[in-house]
């Protein structure tokens, strides 16, 4: 046995991600050759060793600090590596998210593991194969420019018999060269990147085999069922445990404010929580749902200046028509379908956390500091994860489970219930945004001045032609609130502030563009210059068969149009509105995306599929429902998800612009969601809403005014 | 009651000694060791849990061990036979019906009951067979495409 407890070599590998291939180097060796790394905040390791191991078998190793959550970053990422290599997509295995066997890693979130991690690990690739080549090249007796590499094997151009492989040359050790600044591909010369690749998690998550957190088996293993407050801000006053020896096998763990009922089953466990009798003090609620904007407008932070050019006074002054409006967005939860999830156990004084999280490295510290261990007897480990969004950033679960693991001493797994989920969710914040622009007679936007409170300030810079112009943001996702601004945590919600900014910078330009008679696509065309913009927007219009009429042409079509890191994005949708119920049916949407280089097309739209599916809940109806730091949404029954019956038909137009580094593509197509289905709104009744979601009760007061 | 409960899973007869009135979901997943059924929700809203007992798709978080006694129930594991997936798993699998995959395993169980019931279903039945299926990460015109796929490699030909 190799110390990994009661699981076989095949079965860790497979869980950390390796596709249930073996590999042929031991697990202790890739401990040992861990590189250094500096204290403090550490970076990406510079020692391509880190990021790959070419096996004795042929197949090659990918480590990364990456996890898998649905985005398809373990099949980018190995294409990537198999591109920068000239190694098979198929022999290559990833293993993603370890803390012992994965290159450290700031998180997965932000569309970042191609948009920053690529790089990194392309060159860490392309280094190697110069290694390789240079190496071959010594063997051989052949001077490298008279060789080629194709499949992981080098051999001489012309004489295909004298060659030699990866494998044959490495032999399962590690490579002790380096070279300098060895360029990545052109590319012009991709192979594998840029087209569809069968993505290397399938089987697993067809057949039911694919673990997450919550599946991870230790004999012995206790649940743990945590005694919760009824609202934030509660304090526990007493607690009465007696009871839960009425079920047989329950245990009571008490230390200090945690309270854990445990049980070798964790239904028995729930069933025994039930029975804890716990009481708490509850400050009086400060703030409700409804509530919620005025608390907002009077106690936000203090606001910075993003950007400014021009003179709003003079502005104003050039303006026919002056609009202010102010747009307002609820809480939005992430629930994900997998709960936040973990199992921790100790053994020899180390620990070890298998948890569904989106910061592996993160929740170390976090461990490492809970237990007051030193940070190398803590080790993660990070199955596939059901779904993250922004929400398993936070993971006090395997904090709760790694203590609980301690005082135990057994395993000890804590899994959320969807209460739980909803209640201890970093929710997208509730925000404000107040926009005061102005239209010249001749339908030229004059002036506009944009004030973002508590969404955050990710793009709300915009991009059209506008000679007088500010935009200000006070507050944000990232936390760093005045205490008591909002109810509850807050957090990051799959593209950060960018949903709110979009949602009203372009339904205030459609309001614009109507006022001024104009198309809204020809009015967002007068106003934009940068030709990527042009082009997203045109791609779309053409897709979408869009004929130029103003708003509201009875016709339910809606346009937006934004950039989101660095990712151009135009969206175009279809809506019927039943006037009787205020129910829209959005039956299409057309979205095209400039993302620079595209790794993994089919990857590409299905994020994007994936994106506008789950646009629609934000627009449409999700909100979170509170009172004070109580949170009164608890499961789906109350809080509505977007299902198949609600799904438009969805096409997406990829721009091809490969000389552009790679900008990822798991959040763009969402932020457009909310402006063009309230866009759409508008063009099929005249209504306009201002506040998400657009609930059929808001639709309905929309229409009667 | 702690007592010995008998049915068939997978094609293989158990008896499992518990209580009567526990969930079937959790004897699945920690009696049995059989994971690929999913919680989502615990309170039938989400579908991540769906089994088949006899020919219909149940929701195991809220069907108890007893009543399933003397019955056959079917779970993603028991979908491939002889190490060849199942024409709905090859249809997922093919077309990547699934991002995070967490609801995978419900999906693929709900609509092998829908395809028992109605082998060559309309697209509009689907959608409502499959409606109270939750999918967060949004694959589900992908899923509906897999699902008209299996249906049609299983009866023998497009439509
Ligand atoms: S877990 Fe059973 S329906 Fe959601
Ligand atoms: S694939 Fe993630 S919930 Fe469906």
């Amino acid at each position: 046995m190799n110390g990994e407890g009661n699981l076989s070599r095949r079965e860790f590998l497979s869980l950390a991600g390796a596709s249930g291939l073996y590999v042929f180097f031991r697990i202790e060796d890739l401990l040992a050759q861990e590189p250094a790394r500096l204290g403090g905040r550490p970076g990406y390791p510079t020692d391509f060793n880190a990021y790959l191991r070419i096996g004795e078998d042929g197949r090659t190793t990918c480590l990364v600090g990456k996890v898998e959550l649905g985005q398809g970053a373990m099949t980018s990422l190995a294409q990537l590596l198999a591109e920068e290599l000239d190694v098979p997509f198929g022999s290559v295995d990833m293993v993603m998210g370890d803390t012992d066997l994965c290159p450290w890693d700031m998180g997965t979130f932000g569309s970042l593991s191609i948009r920053q991690f690529g790089p990194v690990l392309r060159s860490a690739a392309a280094e190697a194969r110069a290694v390789l080549l240079q190496l071959g090249a010594e063997r051989l007796q052949v001077p490298p420019d008279r060789l080629q590499v194709k499949d992981g094997v080098i051999s001489k151009l012309g004489d295909p018999g004298t060659h030699i492989t990866y494998a044959q040359l490495v032999q399962g050790r590690r490579i002790e060269r380096h070279l300098e600044k060895v360029p990545v591909k052109p590319p012009k010369e991709f192979r594998v990147v840029g087209r569809a690749a069968a993505r290397k998690d399938a089987l697993e998550k067809v057949t039911g085999r694919a673990r997450y957190a919550a599946d991870i088996g230790l004999p012995g293993t206790l649940h743990a069922r945590i005694v919760r407050p009824p609202a934030h801000g509660a304090t526990l006053k007493d607690a009465d445990t007696d009871r839960v020896a009425n079920v047989p096998g329950a245990t009571v763990i008490r230390d200090g404010d945690l309270i854990a009922v445990l049980h070798e089953c964790p239904d028995l466990a729930d069933r025994a929580l039930a029975l804890v009798k716990a009481q708490f003090d509850r400050p009086a609620p400060a703030v409700d749902d409804a509530t919620i904007f005025g608390h907002l407008l009077k106690n936000a932070p203090a606001a910075q200046t993003l950007g400014e050019s021009g003179n709003l006074e003079e502005g104003e002054k050039s303006a026919a028509a002056v609009f202010d409006r102010t747009y307002l967005n609820s809480y939005v939860a992430h629930t994900p379908m997998e709960t936040h999830s973990a199992l921790a156990r100790i053994e020899n004084g180390k620990v070890t956390v298998w948890a569904s999280t989106q910061t592996p490295f993160g929740i170390k510290a976090q461990v490492a500091q809970a237990l007051g261990f030193p940070p190398e007897k803590v080790r993660i480990i990070t199955p596939y994860v059901g779904g993250g969004f922004g929400g398993k950033s936070a993971s006090r679960q395997a904090i709760e489970a790694a203590r609980l693991a301690r005082i135990t001493g057994r395993p000890v797994q804590v899994v959320f219930d969807r209460a739980e989920e909803f209640f201890y969710d970093t929710f997208r914040p509730a925000a404000v945004v107040k926009i005061r622009s102005g239209l010249t007679s001749a339908g030229k936007i004059a002036f506009w001045d944009f004030k973002v409170l508590c969404a955050g300030e990710r793009e709300a810079k915009h991009f059209y032609d506008i000679p007088n112009q500010r935009t200000v943001s006070a507050g944000g996702w990232q936390g760093g609130q005045p205490t008591g601004l909002h109810p509850f945590a807050v957090g990051p919600w799959r593209a950060p502030s960018v949903n709110t900014n979009t949602f009203a910078r372009e339904s205030q330009i459609d309001i614009m563009a109507a006022k001024a008679g104009s198309d809204p696509l020809q009015f967002r065309l007068s106003h934009v210059s940068d030709p990527r913009m042009v082009r997203v927007l045109k791609a779309a219009a053409e897709a979408f068969r869009w004929t130029p009429k103003p708003a509201p042409s009875g016709r339910g079509f809606g346009v937006a149009c934004a950039t989101y890191l660095g990712t151009y994005v135009a969206t175009f949708a279809e809506v019927a509105v039943d006037r009787a119920t205020g129910r829209v049916r959005v039956s299409r949407v057309v979205c095209a995306q400039d993302m620079g280089l595209v790794v993994n097309p089919d990857g590409a739209r299905q994020q994007t599929e994936g994106a506008i599916a789950m646009g629609l809940g934000y627009a449409l109806t999700e909100e979170v429902r509170f009172r004070g730091g109580e949170v009164l949404t608890r499961n789906f029954d109350t809080y509505e998800v977007p299902r198949f019956s609600w799904l438009p038909t969805i096409e997406t137009v990829l721009i091809e612009n490969p000389d552009t580094p790679a900008s990822g593509c798991g959040e763009p197509p969402i932020v457009c969601m909310g402006a063009v289905v309230a866009n759409a709104i508008h063009d099929a009744t005249g209504a306009r809403l201002f506040q998400l979601p657009m609930t059929p009760a808001r639709i309905k007061a929309a229409l009667r005014t | 009651m702690v007592r010995p409960v008998s049915f068939t899973i997978n094609g293989e007869p158990v008896r499992v000694t518990t209580d009567e009135d526990r969930m079937l979901l959790w004897v699945l997943r920690y009696d049995l060791g059989l994971t690929g059924t999913k919680f989502g929700c615990g309170e039938g809203l989400c579908g991540a849990c769906s089994v088949i007992v006899g020919t219909e798709a149940v929701r195991s978080c809220s069907t108890k061990v007893k009543d399933i006694e003397g019955k056959q129930v079917l779970t993603i594991e028991g979908l491939s036979q002889d190490g060849h997936l199942h024409p709905l798993q090859g249809a997922f699998l093919e077309r990547h019906a699934f991002q995070c995959g967490y609801c995978t395993s419900g999906m693929i169980v709900n609509a092998y009951a829908l395809l028992l019931k109605k082998p060559r279903p309309t697209r509009e039945e689907v959608v409502k067979a499959m409606d109270d299926n939750l999918c967060r990460c949004g694959s589900h015109t992908r899923i509906l495409e897999a699902i008209d796929a299996a249906a049609a490699a299983m009866s023998g030909g497009v439509r």
